[in-house]
């Protein structure tokens, strides 16, 4: 089944926060960012700006009723800079004019005067100086000191994962209207709205109970929007509180890029060690994450490393610790994979690493150590595993045997071009980590004419969750789709959501739309009984019609609704949902933080252009988890698209900031996501169909997050075509492996002046 | 006033022929279905299509809004997302015209953002005249981001596209509304552009002083947005005069306002050089390549301009003009300094001529990005090459990336002339060409990246120029 939005999508008919009509004397705002990375404010000159003909007012800090805070885990991030900037593009002032463009230009003449500060970009440096946002945290299994004892083979080294920029095509935005009674109604583009609506409230000092958060969908998200929507609805609202008016801000392209932050990058440091049979006895990893200049979500990012730091593995002997690194960067936030993938790649790299020192695959050691069920993790959790599942039915369809010897048979005949295989399994888990947010409700209500309709705290931002919901609804009342409707997601409808994050949304508020909508039926039992006389236990609906089993009755779904109203029975119903024996103690760093883990595996083949240094894969095939989809359409697409988000951030997107902290990948024009020329060839997945019991919503496992991590293996692929050129090429791990990095490995410094003259001495 | 056709209206807008195409259509118009995602022609999701007339025949060509001058579009017909939803009634899928359905069953939309700019290139393909292969249907949304799908299904949409397309032998237009592919109203248009052409005397009134030249738009909308909307315009996009490719004797003259779309499309061009494809694919996107001028690139003087680099080595010359007299220029004399050209304020680029090659000649364009596609190059280069036998009787090599300017490597070009290939005479070519160029570390790379890569572009000319003769060990590394 398709994804219900896409028939208005395609038709140019779906509505996004800037397509919102607007309402008269609407004004436009814009936000003044600091122009250097840290520093103490001297003066702020606003007085030009202010003289410009339609500027209607600047707020600064002094403006704020509240609290100047915004920061969500640690309260470190003020919405307007007071007296010192802390990275640049900070918001200092926020402008509102009667059009964009004279907001803008107002931007361009406020002047401010700052004396510098030092400027940390580097996150062990950050550590160095003692700049932590929270105190370090170590996950640890068995006895690591003990454990390298007993290891034939110890490795070590370093492992870099740059950041990667959400580039959801629709910028950050949001628009604010007044209501009576200081109330104030707010569409914003946020996975949060809830975390919009906190903040606003104390930002503003009002009840929260006054700010309607409305999102109807997003022009992706990605994580991008799932704290860092935030800020800019609350500047619209303290306009919209002190004027009295409507006030909307879409974000240009480079005032997005410049001001909100981006995946963490982490710089880590890594020590496995193996046994003589390629056992991992031992791992330990210290990770520098780079939060950039407040806490946003990297704590909750930090906590994702360390669950994931093992990857599909299982180690005896771990050793985990994670830093929390202040920068002087935007901060760093949340982006599809949560600091998981970072961590995976780390234990990818110390396996990569120690299978060139043996002179093996990595395959083989990957494969050796795959979870089993009943292993430990780190944290405590034991596995219900499908790892192996997973990679066995990938080499056998897939046929690797055969591939390798195409692989080896292509290199051998080949100068210019190589090829590289990597295999790349993947373990994620899905929940919250804090366990508080693993919780969703529903409101479901069916009206006298018999239409559904559903509200949930799930935002669609394209990962087709509507689809989802309308699916569960539609499943549990037996009725075509036409009679379901998926309404926005409102603070007024649906209060205290979680955002929609963690992969978790569909679970969580699936779950809680079954729950409304067998209540409902449940007692629309009784009305059937009265009606048909007769026991109504096993009633479903067939076009129509109330069936009862299998015998069809007379009773239409209309008129078992017309006459459950007319009793009086109670034809709406708000379910809560909290998933069962999730838990986690961080004294102790253990617990059963997971729900379920999602598995799988991803053959990766790269074809590199030795003489260019550039590359193109071949394809990527992959056997994935599904549990049993509930959306193949729907399912096909998140691992799609994740992989090549994923390859994205492992090859091509490249994050530049200078020393002084300025971003210099700031436009489209550079900093490159990946076109329809640099997908893979081929993507192929096949829907492993597991069998074990599992908490999704009809055991359709979460799919948003977990593919992203098979990109990873694009890395690993190109680092083997690399090797294949120049066995002895030091190819560092440090992500992304741009063709800048490629052609620097292919062709060593020391060795370019000798190609030349021995090029010479042939002749 | 500018005035045209939008989706099936005639429309008028007293708004500067400077403000951005854009901008009237969403905040005027108020058509919502066209997005902003970056206003500067890199994500496609504000595509909309232009048809007009040429040469008696309706043509549509794609084109980013967030870089198109309304000046550019009078007398035009513009087509946004909604010119093609078809006028029919019903519920769900029976709404949707061929190339929305096959997005629709596809999944090829997920959060819908990018979706409309999709299905506006796609819909361009159906219109051109081009040969309607899956290879093309791709072509025409390689300037449309989608960070959502990952493209397979898009693929797999534009593969059902392309398909349905095939199918039609005649005139594409009868074809597309007889089949309720696009709405009835695109047959009337040709006859519609006619009337208001007749009407409105095609070209905008042009202010006594113009203070800017605008050509296609895509290199100074991007630069001086802010500026362009009020400045005095003098659109040279439209003049025909300025449009045209001409082939006189052994020349190849091309007027100022022709565009790399024109520069493909034309037989001159594809006689002479059989691989012209290949490097247009190299260059930006199908949106952007159907506005932007070849004039534009040389005048917009980046150290990187792929078609400016291409011409450096072909050796064209520009003539320029202030309207009143003309003089011509070399293209290798034109570049004075960083963004410096030998040219006045008051004058244009009124034509671009350069010798076609004879059969002896052979010419190779590399560039390597980032991004292999709709990418400004880390380095460009392109070498053109004339033999005498086994002898080069006169070379032309040039480079981007490597310097303040487009460079036209002098020394090295003389280098090479009267040589015989070897892999000596390309290793010499390369300390040479190392000597000439002063490259700077940027976002697009470091400075030794760069130097690296121009020597590897060097050798890829050599290596694909002259693929018989041994030159093996130019791309083995000191372990083999």
């Amino acid at each position: 089944m398709q994804n219900i939005d896409s028939i208005t999508h395609v038709r140019g008919e779906s509505i996004y926060l800037d397509d919102i009509p607007l309402q008269q004397e609407t004004l436009f705002g814009a936000a003044f960012g600091s122009p250097i990375a840290h520093g103490k404010i001297i003066h702020l000159d606003i007085s030009a700006a202010e003289k410009m003909a339609g500027v209607v007012r600047i707020f600064t800090y002094k403006d704020i009723p509240g609290d100047n805070q915004i920061g969500g885990i640690v309260p470190d991030e003020p919405l307007l800079a007071e007296d010192e900037v802390h990275f640049n593009g900070m918001p200092v002032a926020f402008v509102v004019a009667e059009t964009n463009e004279i907001a803008q230009a107002a931007v361009k003449s406020i002047t401010i005067d700052i004396e510098p500060l030092p400027v940390i970009t580097d996150p062990r440096e950050a550590k160095e100086k003692g700049k932590l946002i929270i105190p370090p945290r170590t996950f640890s299994l068995g006895n690591i000191d003990k454990a390298w004892k007993k290891c034939t083979h110890i490795f070590e080294g370093i492992a870099e994962t740059n950041g990667q920029e959400h580039l959801y095509i629709e910028t950050q935005g949001a628009y604010t209207i007044p209501q009576e009674n200081d109330c104030i109604k707010v569409y914003s583009s946020t996975q949060g709205p809830t975390a919009v609506q906190r903040h606003m409230a104390a930002v503003l000092k009002i009840p929260m109970h006054r700010l309607e958060v409305d999102v109807t969908r997003l022009g992706g998200g990605f994580g991008g929007k799932e704290d860092q929507a935030t800020a800019w609805a609350i500047l619209c609202a303290l306009a919209t509180y002190h004027l009295k008016k409507p006030v909307k801000y879409c974000l240009h392209r480079m005032e997005d890029m410049r001001m909100t932050g981006k995946r963490n990058p982490y710089s880590s440091d890594f020590k496995i060690g193996l046994d003589k049979n390629l056992k991992i006895i031992a791992y330990e990893a210290t990770f520098y994450q780079n939060a950039g200049a407040a806490a946003d979500l990297s704590p909750a990012v930090l906590e994702r490393t360390l669950f994931h730091c093992t990857n599909s593995y299982f180690v005896p002997n771990v050793k985990a610790t994670a830093y929390c690194c202040k920068t002087n960067l935007p901060p760093n936030t949340a982006f599809r994979g949560f600091g998981g993938p970072q961590g995976m790649f780390v234990i990818e790299a110390a396996i990569a690493k120690a299978a060139e020192a043996l002179g093996i695959d990595a395959s083989e050691i990957q494969k050796k150590n795959l979870l089993k069920d009943g292993d430990e993790f780190p944290y405590g959790q034991k596995a219900e595993s499908e790892a192996k599942n997973c990679w066995e039915e990938a080499e056998d369809i897939y046929e690797i045997k055969k591939l390798r010897k195409q692989v080896k048979k292509f290199n051998e005949e080949n100068h210019l071009h190589k090829k590289g295989i990597s295999f790349m399994p993947i373990c994620f888990g899905i929940s919250f980590t804090k366990t508080f947010m693993n919780q969703a409700r529903a409101l479901v209500h069916i009206y006298t004419d018999g239409s559904i309709s559903v509200s949930t705290g799930a935002v669609e931002m394209g990962q087709g969750v509507n689809t989802k919901m309308a699916q569960v609804a539609a499943t549990i009342f037996s009725l075509p789709l036409s009679k379901i409707k998926i309404h926005t997601t409102n603070t007024f409808r649906i209060a205290n959501t979680s955002p929609s994050a963690a992969s978790a949304t569909a679970d969580l508020n699936g779950k809680a739309v079954q729950m409304a909508c067998i209540n409902l039926m449940e007692r629309l039992k009784p009305v059937a009984e009265k009606v048909l006389k007769q026991p109504c236990d096993k009633m479903r609906i067939e076009e129509g019609l109330v069936h009862i089993g299998n015998k069809k009755t007379e009773l239409t779904w209309g008129n078992l609704i017309a006459t459950a109203y007319m009793s009086r029975v109670n034809l709406s119903e708000h379910a809560h949902y909290a998933p069962p024996q999730v838990h986690f103690d961080p004294t102790i760093e253990k617990g059963h933080p997971f729900a379920y883990h999602v598995y799988g595996t991803a053959i990766t083949v790269v074809t590199v252009d030795c003489l260019r240094g550039i590359y193109t894969f071949d394809a990527v095939k992959v056997v994935h988890d599904f549990g049993t989809t509930m959306n193949p359409v729907v399912d096909l697409g998140q691992i799609e698209g994740g992989i090549v988000q994923g390859m994205g951030w492992m090859t091509m997107e490249e994050i530049i900031y200078d020393k002084e902290g300025r971003l210099r990948s700031n436009a489209l024009s550079t900093y490159k996501v990946p076109d329809i020329y640099s997908v893979p060839e081929e993507i192929k997945v096949h829907f492993l169909k597991t069998k074990k019991d599992n908490l999704a919503i009809f055991r359709s496992k979460a799919v948003g997050e977990p593919p992203l991590m098979y990109g990873i293996g694009a890395f690993f692929a190109v680092r083997n075509a690399i090797k294949a050129f120049h066995p002895s090429a030091d190819v560092k791990f440090s992500a992304p492996i741009t063709p800048e990095k490629v052609l620097m490995s292919l062709y060593p410094k020391k060795e370019r002046s000798q190609t030349i003259k021995e090029a010479y001495h042939i002749l | 006033m500018i005035q045209f056709i939008l989706n099936d209206k005639e429309t008028s807008t007293d708004l500067p022929p400077g403000e951005l195409l854009l901008d009237l259509i969403r905040y005027h118009k108020h058509l919502m279905g066209t997005k902003i995602g970056c206003r500067e022609g890199d994500c496609g999701a504000c595509t909309v299509l232009i048809g007009e007339t040429v040469n008696s025949k309706l043509r549509y060509r794609s084109v980013t809004s967030c870089l198109t001058a309304l000046g550019n579009v009078q007398g035009k017909h513009v087509v946004t997302v909604e010119g093609l939803n078809l006028e029919v009634s019903g519920q769900g899928t029976e709404k949707l015209n061929p190339v929305q359905h096959a997005m629709y069953k596809e999944g090829a939309t997920q959060c819908g953002f990018c979706t409309p700019g999709f299905i506006v290139s796609l819909a361009g393909f159906c219109l051109s005249d081009s040969d309607k292969s899956y290879e093309n249907a791709i072509a025409s949304i390689d300037g449309n981001i989608c960070r959502c799908t990952g493209y397979k299904s898009i693929q797999r949409a534009a593969k059902n596209i392309a398909e349905l397309m095939q199918q039609n032998k005649g005139d594409v237009i009868e074809y597309v509304t007889s089949n309720s592919i696009l709405p009835e109203y695109f047959s009337g248009i040709k006859k519609r552009l006619l009337e208001l052409n007749s009407k409105t005397n095609g070209i905008e009134k042009q202010t006594a002083d113009p203070k800017k030249y605008l050509g296609g738009g895509t290199d100074l909308y991007v630069q001086q947005h802010e500026k362009m909307v009020h400045a005095d315009i003098d659109f040279l996009f439209n003049k025909i005069e300025l449009n045209g490719i001409k082939k006189e004797g052994n020349k190849c003259i091309l007027g100022a306002s022709v565009t790399i779309t024109d520069l493909m499309e034309s037989k001159t061009i594809k006689d002479a050089f059989p691989d012209f494809r290949k490097v247009n694919k190299l260059v930006s996107s199908t949106p952007i390549r159907n506005i932007a001028t070849i004039a534009g690139n040389f005048v917009n003087a980046s150290p990187i301009g792929d078609l400016t680099i291409l011409f450096l080595a072909l050796n064209a010359r520009i003539v320029v003009s202030n309207e009143i007299s003309k003089r011509e220029i070399p293209l290798r004399e034109f570049y004075k300094g960083y963004k410096q050209l030998d040219k006045r304020e008051e004058e244009f680029i009124e034509q671009i001529w350069f010798e076609l090659p004879d059969k002896d000649h052979l010419f190779n364009f590399e560039k390597v990005s980032k991004r292999t596609h709709l990418d400004i190059a880390s380095v460009n280069s392109a070498l053109s090459i004339t033999m005498n036998g086994k002898i080069i009787s006169e070379a032309g090599l040039s480079a981007g990336g490597v310097g303040p300017i487009p460079m036209f490597l002098s020394k090295t070009s003389a280098f090479l002339k009267d040589k015989k290939i070897s892999e000596q005479l390309v290793n010499e070519a390369i300390e040479i060409a190392q000597s000439e160029i002063s490259p700077i570390s940027d976002a697009r790379g470091s400075e030794e990246y760069k130097r690296l890569l121009l020597s590897q572009l060097i050798k890829a000319h050599f290596i694909t120029l002259f693929p018989k003769v041994h030159l093996n060990s130019l791309f083995t590394n000191a372990e083999h």
